[in-house]
This record gives C-alpha cells, structure tokens and sequence, in this order.
C-alpha cells in the first residue's frame, strides 16, 4: 500500500485520471502545469512519510462529539421551491438533467 | 462632527445607547466610506437598502426601549456565510449567481442581535488563498501602503480579505470571517487588526460554503479586542444544525478582558522561530514578550515537536476534505451549468469552467491523495500526525496556559509576488495552520509596524474553549503595543500610526 513516488510517479497520464475522478475538464495547458506543480506539492507532502505513525489512531475530529439523536418527529420539509430555486434547469417540480440511460 | 466611521464598535454602542447618535447615521456614514473606497474591491456585493432598513428598525428598538446586543452596528459578511435572498458567491464564477434560501446560523444569530449588513465580502475563492487574489470577482488591495515611495499595491492576506480591508479602512466597524488554515489571522495580521478564530465547534458551520469541514471554523475581525469579543460573543453558541457544533455554555467574553496577567504562564514554542524570518518580526515577539512580563506573566519555553509536518499535514487533509465537499457542484441543482453530450461531458465542463485554477488544482491534491493505492499513505498518514500535532499542544499546555508567536512570517507583500510558487504562498500560513490542526482558539493582535511602516501582528493560542484567557492576553498586548486602532488608508485620510 505504501507506494509513496508521487513526485516521480506525476505524469500526462496521471493527471488525467485524476481529473476524470474529479471530473474536470483540462486543456493541455492545464495538464502540463499541473503536472509540475502536483509533483511538486506531492513531494512536499512526501516528508510525512518519515514520521513515525506506528500505534497512532487517526484523529478524523479534534471534537469528540457523539453523533446526537434527535426526536423522530418533523421539523422541516414542504420547501420544493425553494430548494429548486437555484436549479439551472426544472420542470414539473423536478431537476432536469440530460440523459443517463439508454 | 465627528468621523462616525473611526468609532469602535463599543463606543458606537455606548453613542446609540445614550441617543448622541443614530444608527440610521451610523450606517449612513458607513455607506458613504464604502463609496469612497470602492478601489479596495473589499466587497462583492453591496447591501445599501437593506442596510438602511434595518438601521431604520434599529433606531426604532432605541427608541422604544428594547435594543439589543448589537443593535445598529454596521457589520461585513464574508461572502461564504449563506445569507437569505442575499447572493451568496463563495468568490466563485460556480455560484456567481447563488440566491440562498436559508440563512447561515451565525448571520442569523447576528441579526437576532439587531446587526445591521452592509454587504458581502470579498475573499479567496471557496476561501482558498493566502492573499486575496484567487478571487473571481477580483483582487482585495490593502489600504496599508509601504512608506518606502514605491507604490506597490499590497496584498490584503486571505482568505478572508475583504472582510480584513473592510474593518481596516473603516468601511465596517467588523466583519465575520472564516479560519480553516489561517484565513483570519494572517490577513488581521497583514493590515493591523484584531482577527479570532474560536475553538472549533463554538460557533456553527450551518449555512457557510464548505471547505475543509474538519478546519472551517467561523470568527471574527474588527479594530480593537474588545469589539472583537463582542461580535464572537454573538457569533457563538451551539447549534443542533451543525453536528460539530459543541454544547457548551459560552462565556461572557468581555468580563474578563482587562484583567492582570499574574499567575499566567506563556509559552514560547522553540520551534516557530525559522529560518529566514524577518529580524523585525523577531524582535516584535521578544518585545511581545517583554509586555506580558511586565503584566505580570510568567514566560516560558516549550516544544511543539511536529510543527514542521503541519503544513505537509494540512496540504492533505485540507484538499482532501476539499475535493470532497466541491463533488456537490455537478451544474444541477443550483450554480453554473455548462451543458455537454453527457451527463459526464456537463459534470467535466461546468467544473471546469466554474472553478478556478488554484480551486481545481486544491480538488486534483485532494483527489490524488484520497484514490485508490494512496489513501493509507497520504491521507490516513496525515490525520495520524494530525493527532501527534495536536498532542503536542496539549503536552505544552501542562506547563503554560497559552501560547505567544509571530502571526505571520512576513508583512503584507505585493500583489502577484509568490504567485508563481504555490508552495512559497503556503508557507504564509505557517505558523497558523498547526492550531488549525488542533482545533485550538487563536488570535492575531497588531503589535508593531515594519521598518517599512506595515502592520505586524502577534498571535495568542489558547486551550481548547478558553477563549477568555487568549483574549485577555491580546487585550494586554494591545494596551502595550499602543498603536492607533485605523491604518494608513489609501484615502490618506489618516496619518501614520
């Protein structure tokens, strides 16, 4: 698991997959300078591999909050338009999107 | 007749109070000092009518007898807090035209308080930036300027920028920000105000933008400690709409403001004094220093071990949690869309286009490190420093009850230098991003200015939820230090402090 050669690992063809995961679109501009520059704020984030990490959890919060319950009753909801307010496209109290299945 | 604008906050207060003045005066005078120095870019959208009509209301509560804590006070939003029927930007082309329906917790706790907005402030994109200039809608410029002759136009520090240019020139007596790696601090810093980021969970996430949601935490700017405690003391509060939100009583933060400093142990951590670090900024600390003695505290040397993996740490758990949160614009369900042949040609292009360069460069960090083969070894390795960093904090905190250091490695630098290294503009926020890690409450107080007559601040680190004590500390700092509480506007209105 511990394959830690970002820096040299950086090229064209991570990059793209990279941003296919995030789907972002890049031109070649793009792509050649972020190979550059993710190599290089990889091999700066690269010096954490020499701390010593052996039996330390990791810490995801520093607050140590237990997920709270809360009654199971409404408190909201009844609210479509406004949560289709900002919606680029709509119709029929739906969004609209182009479409995904054959 | 006095410049409204150059009151404090609690001076304004103490005015509307006894009736010597209005709030429709106060916000009016405010108005006006936004007018005369658009050139600074510190807000991206402007609020004058509502701003009147709440003065209006406010005037209304004097007069009746029913005022509230913050009553007629003209205040900046940052424009990454959600605000109701007020376009909400994020400094991002994605949400350029962003009309929330909802109201973020901590405006509306503001306007429960009788605040009166202004408008919103300009800042980093999605709050990424150490400088202000990632902005879509534009670079913030600093009203402080050298008095070397040169006429450069100085970066106003970031994220939060406009929130730090607009207090500082006077345009709003405070302003709410946001801290995920040092965005309050640094820019307070780089143009001689007050900036507190509180513990994490005291105030809530509810309603703002999200960058870093183990980070983000809101806080507040303003000219001197005292406005600065009575805006967070608004600003905070638990929130069951946030499950980060801690439910812990929150203190009057202004009890105990001005009390003597016998008894407390400062610590100086070892390991923040760095290679290449301005002389000036180094003696500005010991000076600090200096003046907490003479209140009667104790200072003391401690070491903070990891501090030197803070920034590796953070440059992946932030971007991380960043490419994360930014999946939500996909162009459907509010924001830009850009339409492709696919749904995942429209996903690629409406990102593309809506973000820029340094946000897209924050997700592809972010999403390198999280796929698959590099998760234990970036993003797992990250968090378990992360838990080193702040461990290192509480061990410290056995010996001392708070912590002094430079805020900044540097004053305020030119618009454009360290634009070409991403990794030069990181180290800005050096000696913010450990507390970030930890969660621990921070502040940044003006202390002296440079040799080329620029702001420099100290920063304060508390225990976790003492804000009374850093604040108290700062307030110390601040009658040392002695400075005027308004900068070398660009208007040249005011004289060098």
């Amino acid at each position: 698991m511990n394959e830690r050669k970002g820096q040299d690992n950086m090229d064209r063809k991570t990059v793209k997959k990279v941003a296919r995961l995030a789907r972002l679109e890049l031109n070649d501009t793009q792509e050649e300078r972020l190979v550059e520059q993710l190599g290089n704020i990889i091999g700066f984030v690269e010096t954490l591999s020499e701390v010593d990490t052996n039996n330390v959890e990791p810490l995801a919060s520093v607050v140590d909050n237990e997920l709270r319950l809360r009654e199971d009753k409404v408190v909201d909801g009844g609210q479509q338009d406004a949560v289709l307010k900002n919606a680029p496209e709509t119709a029929e109290g739906y969004f609209v999107i182009s479409k995904v299945v054959e | 007749m006095t410049d409204l604008t150059q009151l404090t906050l609690s001076e304004a207060l103490k005015k509307l109070k006894s009736k010597d003045i209005k709030a429709s005066e106060l916000t009016d005078a405010h108005l006006t000092k936004m007018e005369s120095n658009k050139d600074l870019n510190a807000f991206i959208t402007e609020t004058h009518d509502i701003a009147q009509e709440q003065a209006q209301k406010a005037d209304e509560r004097y007069a009746n007898g029913t005022a509230k804590a913050l009553d007629g006070i003209p205040l900046g939003i940052k424009d990454l807090f959600c605000t109701k029927d007020i376009r909400t930007t994020a400094a991002s082309k994605m949400l350029e035209n962003f009309v929330p329906p909802y109201e973020s917790t901590v405006t509306q706790n503001l306007l429960n308080d009788g605040a009166v907005f202004t408008g919103k402030l300009n800042l980093d994109e999605f709050a990424m930036g150490s400088s202000n200039t990632t902005s879509y809608f534009g670079n913030v410029i600093n009203p402080w300027k050298r008095n070397t002759g040169d006429d450069a136009q100085l970066v106003h520090g970031g994220s939060s920028g406009g929130s730090a240019a607009a207090v500082a020139s006077g345009m709003v007596m405070a302003a709410t920000g946001t801290d995920t790696g040092g965005s309050i601090r640094q820019p307070a810093s780089f143009c001689g105000i007050v900036g507190i980021k509180p513990t994490y969970g005291r105030c809530s996430r509810f309603g703002i933008v999200a960058f870093s949601s183990s980070l983000d935490q809101a806080g507040a700017f303003a000219r001197t400690t005292e406005d600065a405690a009575l805006l967070l003391q608004s600003m905070a509060g638990f929130d069951p709409k946030d499950s980060t939100s801690v439910d812990k009583p929150v203190p009057d933060f202004t009890k105990n403001l001005t009390g003597s400093l016998k008894g407390l142990k400062v610590g100086i951590p070892k390991e923040y004094r760095v290679e290449g670090m301005p002389l000036e900024i180094e003696n500005l600390w010991e000076k600090g220093k200096e003046w907490l003695e003479e209140e009667g505290a104790e200072v003391i040397d401690v070491s903070l071990p990891h501090t030197k993996y803070a920034l590796p740490t953070y440059y992946i758990i932030a971007p991380a949690e960043a490419s994360s949160n930014l999946a939500r614009y996909d162009g459907v369900r509010y924001g830009l869309r850009m339409p492709g042949q696919d749904i995942t040609e429209t996903y690629e292009k409406t990102r593309a286009e809506g973000f820029g360069d340094e946000v897209m460069r924050r997700i592809m960090i972010g999403t390198y490190v999280l796929s698959a083969g590099y998760y234990d070894a970036y993003y797992i390795q990250a968090q378990k420093v992360r838990r080193l960093i702040r461990d290192d904090f509480m061990k410290a905190y056995e010996k001392c009850d708070v912590l002094l250091t430079p805020t900044a490695p540097s004053a305020a630098f030119a618009i454009g230098e360290n634009e070409d290294d991403p990794i030069k503009m990181y180290l800005n926020d050096v000696f913010t991003v450990p507390a970030s890690l930890a969660g621990l409450p921070g502040m940044s107080v003006p202390a002296g200015l440079d040799t080329k007559g620029l702001p420099l601040g100290l920063q304060i680190l508390g225990k976790p939820w003492d804000e009374e004590t850093v604040l108290k500390v700062g307030n110390s700092i601040e009658r040392a230090a002695g400075l005027s509480h308004m900068p070398v506007t660009l208007d040249g209105k005011r004289e060098a402090a």
